[in-house]
């Protein structure tokens, strides 16, 4: 990830000029998403005290399908394996690799996004949705939080690629795809944590 | 069609709301009145609305605070009132569901909506002019941040006349915030205001970092830079930290009033004394985001008039980091009571104690800036020595307080109240009137007044020791907060001599107006040295009065601490080199218009019309596509404009 990398060094302080455009850009989109992480650790936070309280309900070892979580948690890895691509190729200024690489990322979010949904439903539909019991309240907030982060990635990159086919690679194109493949690395990130602590240690430990 | 909005919903059986309500939309339209007479609409909304140049936006800010500060203190002398009239058989004037509107609407509007505009108004406006750079980081970004801020407490005051108020406390705490027990739309306007609000002060921490670490002027290393800017960083960055456990918290309760799920309901498994803690993981830092900019106020005053540099400045920079980090480790003395034991107890104690000591390296700083000095006693000066001297004696009644056993007899007395407006009235407030009295011939190109400005001091400082003294001895007495009526005669007269002191401030508040009128119709004469009256030390008074739009003309060149102080005595000129393009981010309607959906959409959400949280869910998003699509935001100076401004510039000052 070059792309990355350059805009995220600090430029040593004596020297100038001053940082670029997409240098400030890909900063400041940075320090936002330490504070979306802290938003999550809020609700891990939650969902750590409130795991247990299930008021009589089912808990995590009756609910969840380690099969479902992994099929997703294969989806979301391998999308950002493909975003990370898309942004090789935008590093080098390959449009066809470029349009690939997100292509496949947005359809994969959406195939993570539909076996969300339909996990959600099921459990709802079992009695289970998130009014049952603290520990399925701070469930449903914790991982649909992340799945509405998921929504709002595939609409910004939908849009994204629309004005990417009309414009190819200018300055504010690489600046806003540097900052969304943050984005949809940070979600992994974030996911990789609720597989672990909910999923796994909800369904198998 | 309408949710639960229906006529009801105002209270037109109240006297004291539907008064204050008619005085003010007759105030509003009359100024709308008069700017549509006048004709400055088209001013209005290209010079002010639109606006992304940080200076103006500060300026919003920091009105937006003091038209708050008054609805804060209405709110203030009504309570004192009340509890002046409530003894024995006297019932006052307020009927307890009205009060509890009222100390609920205090605390939430002089936290939210009028001490962090202030203090991110003053961020503002200086730290970019102070640290050499021509903007921030993200000038549109800036001025989305400054209209959520608006959209919060335009929603707040709606519900003045339309609805209610939360009748929970400052801080909402459940269940008694949970729909079983508050099934009005009270606390509904208490979250949707604060969440928006909470976004726009999360992207303004996220907008000053950057711009404090990537956009400072050539050569100012962070060693140079000035204690301000540094109590700027380190605010922002506890505002990055804090604000989404906040939205966090506020989600996990609308989740629960809405979707009906059990974060904190007494039913289903829920853990109210969860909310207590995250609310006051955000809530304890949220102390020191406000409280050292103001320090950094002071650090700026002191110097510089006692024509020193400050002494110790790089102790001053550890012991604000330090007290950033020690930020995140006192939360649990909010709530000793809660009964996590001993030892729990034990090390909130003890971090909370600890936290005086940076705090008194501080003081002593200050003390030894002054000491050998030539200090001037202007206004800025004494509301520094105010400061000085109520903030020790608030700080030692925390140190009291954060003793676990103490804490257990003053929990929730008037001991606390007095505790914590010591410390903020006379730490954050004054703070700000002295940055606000310091900064104000920058913004404007002329000073205050100077002999209003001291009685203004006199007043609030006398006021502060009459209103707020006694409520410790009633604390000691037994009085507990947030009461409408008490039985004990024996209280009457402290709150007497309280309420007296709320009537002094009162006077200091009226002498502020008067002086912020009195300066703007001598403004000819007070505008004498606009550019660098107080003979100052950092680089935001090298520049005129007000400073054009793009700063600096030319980008200062920083070879120490106090380097405007430094070029002054160095007196050499140096050499004049040719301007160059400068690029300036063109004015965007986007903060203005993301703020109309922001309130559209709370509005809905408040009353349940879900068809206007849609509307607006979509409008806003329209607006981001739309706004996405324009890559030509910006426009070039050229070098013949710049020098044609700074001619104008030179001769205006």
């Amino acid at each position: 990830m070059s792309v990355d990398a350059t805009a995220l060094d600090s430029y040593p302080e004596e020297s100038q000029p001053l940082p670029t455009r997409q240098h400030l850009t890909g900063f400041g989109f940075y320090i936002y998403l330490l504070s979306d992480g802290i938003l999550f650790a809020a609700l891990f936070a939650a969902f750590a005290v409130l795991r247990g309280a299930t008021d009589g309900g089912p808990d995590s070892h009756a609910l969840f399908s380690a099969r479902n979580a992994f099929i997703e948690t294969a989806c979301l890895l391998t999308s950002s394996f493909t975003c990370g691509i898309a942004m090789l190729a935008c590093d080098r200024r390959n449009r066809f690799m470029a349009l690939v690489g997100f292509l496949v990322t947005a359809v994969l979010g959406v195939m993570f996004l539909t076996l969300e949904v339909r996990e959600f439903a099921a459990l709802i539909a079992q009695g289970a949705g998130p009014d049952r019991s603290a520990f399925l309240s701070s469930f449903f907030t914790l991982v649909s939080t992340h799945g509405i982060h998921v929504t709002c990635g595939l609409l910004w990159l939908t849009v994204l690629l629309v004005q990417f086919l009309g414009r190819g690679f200018t300055p504010a194109m690489v600046r806003r795809f540097l900052c969304f493949s943050l984005f949809w690395h940070v979600l992994d990130v974030v996911w990789i944590a609720i597989f672990t602590f909910v999923y796994l240690m909800g369904g198998y430990l | 069609m309408f949710g639960k909005l229906t006529l009801q919903a105002i209270p037109f059986d109240q006297p004291i709301i539907m008064g204050t309500c008619m005085v003010l939309i007759i105030g509003i339209l009359a100024i709308l009145g008069l700017i549509t007479y006048k004709q400055k609409w088209q001013w209005l909304w290209t010079e002010w609305l639109t606006t992304v140049d940080h200076k103006r936006i500060g300026i919003m800010y920091t009105l937006l605070a003091m038209v708050m500060l008054l609805r804060g203190f209405s709110d203030a002398i009504m309570m004192r009132s009340q509890q002046a009239l409530a003894s024995g058989n006297a019932r006052g004037f307020l009927p307890p569901e009205h009060y509890d509107q009222i100390f609920s609407a205090h605390g939430t509007i002089m936290i939210f909506f009028m001490a962090m505009p202030f203090v991110v108004g003053l961020m503002n406006f200086v730290v970019p002019l102070q640290i050499g750079a021509r903007d921030v980081a993200f000038p549109v970004l800036n001025s989305v941040s400054f209209w959520l801020t608006a959209a919060g407490s335009l929603l707040i005051n709606i519900s003045l006349g339309v609805g209610e108020f939360a009748r929970t406390g400052w801080l909402a705490y459940p269940p008694l915030s949970e729909l079983s027990f508050s099934p009005g739309v009270g606390v509904d306007y208490y979250l949707w205001s604060l969440q928006i609000a909470g976004v726009g002060t999360l992207l303004s921490g996220v907008n000053l970092i950057t711009t404090i670490l990537k956009l400072r002027a050539p050569g100012m290393t962070l060693s140079r830079m000035p204690v301000f800017s540094w109590t700027a960083l380190a605010a922002n960055m506890l505002i990055v930290a804090a604000f989404p456990v906040l939205t966090a918290t506020f989600a996990m309760l609308i989740a629960d009033r809405y979707l009906g799920m059990h974060f904190f309901t007494n039913d289903g498994g829920g853990n109210p004394m969860m909310y207590i803690n995250l609310i006051w993981a955000w809530g304890h830092p949220e102390v020191y985001i406000l409280i050292l900019p103001a320090f950094g106020v002071f650090s700026e005053v002191i110097a510089t008039f006692s024509r020193k540099p400050l002494f110790g400045y790089r102790s001053m920079v550890v012991a604000t980091m330090a007290i950033t980090l020690l930020a995140f480790t006192t939360w649990l003395h909010h709530f000793f009571t809660m009964g996590s034991g001993a030892d729990v107890n034990g090390f909130f104690g003890i971090t909370t104690m600890v936290i005086a000591i940076p705090t008194g390296v501080k003081i002593f700083n200050w003390l030894f800036t002054i000491y050998g000095g030539r200090i001037r006693f202007t206004s800025p000066v004494l509301w520094t020595i105010g400061f000085m001297v109520t903030f020790t004696i608030g700080g030692m009644t925390g140190v009291l307080m954060a003793v676990p056993p103490a804490d257990f007899v003053l929990h929730n007395s008037l001991f606390l109240i007095a505790h914590f407006h010591n410390v903020i009235i006379g730490g954050v407030v004054f703070g700000c009137f002295a940055g606000l009295t310091y900064w104000f011939p920058k913004a404007f190109g002329f000073r205050l007044h100077e002999g209003l400005g001291k009685a203004a001091f006199w007043c609030w400082f006398i006021g502060f020791y009459l209103a707020f003294m006694p409520l410790y001895v009633l604390g000691f007495m037994g009085m507990t907060r947030r009461m409408n009526h008490y039985d004990d005669p024996a209280w009457l007269p402290y709150l007497l001599v309280a309420e007296c002191g709320a009537v002094f401030i009162l006077i200091g508040i009226l002498l502020q107006i008067t002086q912020l009128v009195w300066s703007i119709h001598k403004r000819d004469e007070l505008s004498k040295d606009a550019r660098d009256p107080w003979d100052a030390r950092t680089l935001e008074w090298s520049t005129t009065s007000p400073p054009p739009a793009y700063n600096f003309a030319l980008l200062p060149k920083v070879e120490g601490l106090d380097a405007y102080w430094e070029a002054k005595q160095g007196a050499e000129a140096s050499p004049q080199k040719a301007y160059e393009p400068i690029e300036i981010p063109k004015n965007s309607g986007l903060g203005f218009m993301v703020s109309f959906f922001a309130v559209i959409g709370g509005f809905g959400m408040i009353w349940h019309i879900w068809w206007m949280g849609i509307v607006a869910l979509l409008g806003f998003i329209a607006l981001l596509i739309g706004r996405s699509w324009d890559e030509h935001d910006e426009y070039e100076l050229m070098p013949s404009d710049i020098a044609r401004l700074e001619r104008a510039g030179v001769h205006a000052s």
